[in-house]
C-alpha cells in the first residue's frame, strides 16, 4: 500500500485554478518533494491531503484512506506542519507540545522517542512563549508539535521558509533522520536547493506537475547545454546576454550566470568584449535543478 | 469529554495569560458601577434659576423663599427681565420666574395673579422635570394662600383633597438601585457576547484552526471548549458585581438571587450564540469587534435601561420582544426590586430558552458550513 496517493485531483477558486489534474504516489519511507514557486498550488494540494479542503474533482488516499470518506481516521494518523506558524504564541514551547499531545490522546512522554532529536535543540527554551522564539525555533517546535502523536505519514508545507540557512540544513538533516525511520513525507519548498535533498521531487507550476522524478535524473534528462558566464558587470551582462539574438534564457546562478542559447559561446564572448565588457569568461556548466525549472517554466508559459 | 478538558485547560491558561484580561474581568465591574451608577442620574437637583421679581412684596418673598428651600433650585441672580434672558440665552440658569408687578395686590384685590416661568428645553427631560418641580411648589404655594388667606376658618375652606405618594418597590425612588441591576446585565452582556466571538475569531485570524483542524477535535468540541470559559467567567463576573452592588449601594435583593443566576446562565447561553455566530461570518478580531458592537448598541439601547420601553413608539416595542438584553434587564430589576419568583418569571426564561436554542442552532449550522 502506498501511503499517499493522488488521482487527478483538481481544485480552482472561483475563476482561479489553484491545481489542475495533479497525479502523483510517496511510497512507504519515501521523502517526496514539491518544488515550485509561491502561488503553485502546494498550499492548496497540502490541504486537500490533510482533510481541510475538498477537491472538486479525483481522488486522494493516505494510508489507503480516502481524504473525504474517512477524514477523521486520518487525521489521527497524519501530522501536519501549515505553511503559516500555527501553534499558540501565547503559549509556551513546553504548553504547546503538550497540548498537542493531549488532544491526541497521548502523553509527550510516551512518545519522547520520537521528538527527542528536535525537542532537545528548543528544549532550553522550553518556558518561552512561542511567539518569542526565532524562525528557526518556531519550524522545530511545529515538526516536535506534528510528531508528538507518532503519525505515519507528515506533510510538511514549506517548512523552511523564512528559515536562516544553518537552521534550514539542521531541518533537513532531521528530516532525512526521521526518512530512516520509514515515515514517509510529503514536503513542499520553493528553494531549489533542498530538491536535491528529497527522494523524488515533482516539480509544480501554476497548478500543475510538470515532471515527477529522482532530482539526478530530472537533471540528467536535461538536454541542453548550459554555459557559465561571468563578467566584471554582472548587471549589465544579464541585460546584454538577454538581449543577444539566440539566448533562450538567462538567470543568476551564484556568481555566475546560467545561459541556455543557440550561438557559439566564443563569439558571445567576443561581442561582449567588444559591447565594453571587461572581465568576460565563460565555461560550460552542470545544469542544475534550477536550470531544468526554468526551462520546463518557459516551455509551459509558452503552450499557454 | 476528556478533550473538552483538555481545551478549556488551554482557554483558562490562555484567558489568563492575557494582560488585558484580568483588569477586564476585576476592574472594568468596578468602574463601570461606580461611575455609570453616580453619572446615569436621573434625578435633577441644583437648577439654576433666575428671579424676576416686579413685585418685592410679602406674598413674592414667601414663593421665593419656598422655590428656593426646596432643594431642587438654586439661585443665580435676582435681575431685571433683560438680564434674565440674556442668563437663559447663555445657558447660565435653566429657568426664570417673572413675578409681576402688583403680584400682590392683584392676589388680593382680584384673588388671582399670574406669574411666568420660562425654561431652557436644549435639554427636554431636564426642563420638563424642572417645569414639574416649579409648577408643584407653586401649586403648593397656592393651595396654602387659599386657604391661609381666602377661607380664614379651616371649616369655611372650599372642598379640596390632597393626594399623597408612596412609591412601590423603591420607596425612596433611588435611581442606583434601578441603574445597578441593568449595568450588570450590560457587563454580563459584553463578556458573553463580545469576549466569546473574538476568542473563536483569534483561532482563525493566527491560523491555530488550521493546525487544530487535522486533530481528533471535533468541532462541538471545540465550541464548547471556547464558549464554556466564558460561561462561567461571565457568571463569575455577575457574582462579583452584586457584591459590589451590594457593599457600594446596598442593592436590595427582594427576591432569591438564585432565579437571576438561573436566569442569567440560559441569557448568557443565547449571548454565546451570538458571538459564535458572528464568528463564522468574520475572519478578524477587528471585525468580529465592530459587528458585535452594531448588534449590542442597539440591544443595550432598545433594552429599556436607559429609556422605559413603555415609551417607546408601538413598532420599536415590537422590536424590544426580540432583544434578549431587555428581558434580562426586566427580570433582574423584578426579581432584585419587586422580589418576583418563579411564577413572575417563568415567562421570561422560556422565551429566553427559545432564544438560546434558535440562536446556537442558527450558529451551530452556519459554523458547521463554514470551518
Amino acid at each position: 500500500m502506498q501511503p499517499i496517493v493522488v488521482q487527478h485531483i483538481s481544485k480552482s477558486y472561483g475563476k482561479v485554478s489553484a491545481l489542475r489534474d495533479v497525479s502523483f504516489t510517496v511510497g512507504p519511507g519515501e521523502l517526496f518533494g514539491l518544488i515550485g514557486p509561491d502561488g503553485a498550488g502546494k498550499s492548496t494540494l497540502f490541504r486537500i491531503l490533510a482533510t481541510l479542503v475538498l477537491a472538486d474533482k479525483g481522488q486522494a488516499f493516505v494510508n489507503g484512506k480516502d481524504v473525504v470518506k474517512d477524514y477523521r481516521a486520518i487525521r489521527r494518523e497524519v501530522g501536519y506542519m501549515p505553511g503559516r506558524f500555527s501553534l499558540y504564541q501565547d503559549l509556551t514551547v513546553e504548553e504547546n507540545l503538550r497540548f498537542f499531545a493531549t488532544i491526541f490522546n497521548t502523553t509527550v512522554n510516551a512518545n519522547y522517542d520520537m521528538i527527542r532529536d528536535i525537542y532537545e535543540q528548543i528544549a532550553p527554551f522550553k518556558d518561552r512563549p512561542a511567539g518569542k522564539l526565532s524562525g528557526g525555533m518556531k519550524q522545530k517546535l511545529a515538526l516536535s508539535c506534528a510528531l508528538v502523536h507518532r503519525p505515519s505519514v507528515l506533510f510538511l508545507d514549506e517548512p523552511t521558509t523564512g528559515v536562516d540557512p544553518v537552521s534550514r540544513k539542521e531541518f533537513w538533516e532531521m528530516l532525512q533522520r526521521l526518512r530512516q525511520r520509514g515515515i514517509p513525507i510529503l514536503v513542499s519548498t520553493p528553494y531549489m536547493d533542498e530538491a536535491t535533498l528529497c527522494d523524488r521531487v515533482a516539480l509544480i507550476q501554476n497548478g500543475a506537475l510538470m515532471r515527477i522524478d529522482t532530482p539526478t535524473a530530472i537533471v540528467e534528462q536535461f538536454s541542453t547545454k548550459v554555459w557559465a558566464f561571468r563578467a566584471s558587470d554582472t548587471w549589465r551582462l544579464i541585460r546584454d546576454l538577454r538581449a543577444y539574438p539566440g539566448v533562450e534564457s538567462c538567470f543568476a546562478f551564484g556568481e555566475f550566470l546560467h545561459v541556455v542559447m543557440n550561438a557559439d559561446p566564443e563569439k558571445v564572448k567576443q561581442d561582449l568584449i567588444t559591447e565594453g565588457h571587461t572581465g568576460v569568461a565563460y565555461q560550460p556548466a552542470n545544469a542544475g535543478i534550477e536550470d531544468v525549472f526554468m526551462a520546463l517554466m518557459r516551455a509551459q508559459t509558452e503552450i499557454s | 469529554m476528556r478533550t473538552i478538558f483538555f481545551i478549556l485547560q488551554k482557554e483558562f491558561l490562555q484567558i489568563f495569560r492575557n494582560k488585558s484580561m484580568l483588569p477586564i474581568i476585576f476592574v472594568v465591574p468596578v468602574v463601570q458601577l461606580l461611575v455609570l451608577a453616580f453619572a446615569a442620574n436621573y434625578e435633577i437637583r441644583n437648577l439654576s434659576i433666575d428671579i424676576v421679581d416686579h413685585d418685592g412684596g410679602n406674598w413674592s418673598q414667601q414663593l421665593k423663599g419656598k422655590l428656593l428651600s426646596s432643594g431642587y433650585f438654586q439661585l443665580y441672580a435676582q435681575t431685571g427681565d433683560n438680564a434674565a434672558f440674556e442668563d437663559l440665552e447663555t445657558n447660565k440658569a435653566d429657568l426664570i420666574l417673572t413675578i409681576p408687578p402688583h403680584f400682590e395686590r392683584d392676589l388680593v384685590r382680584d384673588g388671582e395673579a399670574k406669574v411666568q416661568l420660562l425654561v431652557n428645553a436644549i435639554n427636554g427631560s431636564k426642563a420638563g422635570l424642572a417645569a414639574g418641580y416649579a409648577q408643584s411648589i407653586i401649586g403648593d404655594f397656592n393651595r396654602r394662600i387659599r386657604l391661609d388667606w381666602l377661607a380664614l376658618d379651616e371649616d369655611d375652606a372650599p372642598s379640596h383633597f390632597d393626594m399623597s405618594f408612596r412609591y412601590w418597590f423603591n420607596p425612596r425612588l433611588n435611581y442606583k438601585h434601578f441603574m445597578v441591576p441593568g449595568i450588570l446585565v450590560v457587563l454580563v452582556t459584553l463578556i458573553g457576547a463580545f469576549l466569546s466571538g473574538m476568542n473563536i475569531v483569534k483561532e482563525k485570524e493566527i491560523g491555530t484552526i488550521e493546525q487544530l483542524n487535522v486533530t481528533p477535535i471535533r468541532k462541538h468540541h471545540f465550541i464548547i471548549g471556547k464558549l464554556l470559559p466564558f460561561w462561567i467567567i461571565a457568571l463569575f463576573e455577575l457574582a462579583f458585581g452584586l457584591v459590589v452592588g451590594k457593599l457600594v449601594f446596598n442593592l436590595p435583593f427582594e427576591g432569591s438571587i438564585g432565579w437571576v443566576f438561573l436566569f442569567a446562565a440560559v441569557y448568557l447561553v443565547v449571548m454565546l450564540g451570538l458571538g459564535l455566530l458572528i464568528s463564522t461570518f468574520t475572519e478578524t478580531q477587528q471585525q468580529s469587534m465592530f459587528v458585535t458592537w452594531f448588534f449590542l448598541i442597539i440591544c443595550i439601547l432598545m433594552s429599556g435601561l436607559f429609556t422605559p420601553i413603555e415609551s417607546m413608539p408601538e413598532w420599536a416595542q415590537r422590536i424590544t420582544q426580540f432583544n434578549p438584553v431587555a428581558y434580562f434587564v426586566k427580570v433582574m430589576r423584578m426579581v432584585m426590586l419587586k422580589g418576583s419568583g418563579w411564577e413572575d418569571i417563568r415567562m421570561d426564561l422560556g422565551i429566553m430558552v427559545v432564544f438560546a436554542v434558535g440562536l446556537n442552532a442558527v450558529a451551530i449550522w452556519n459554523y458547521r458550513k463554514t470551518v
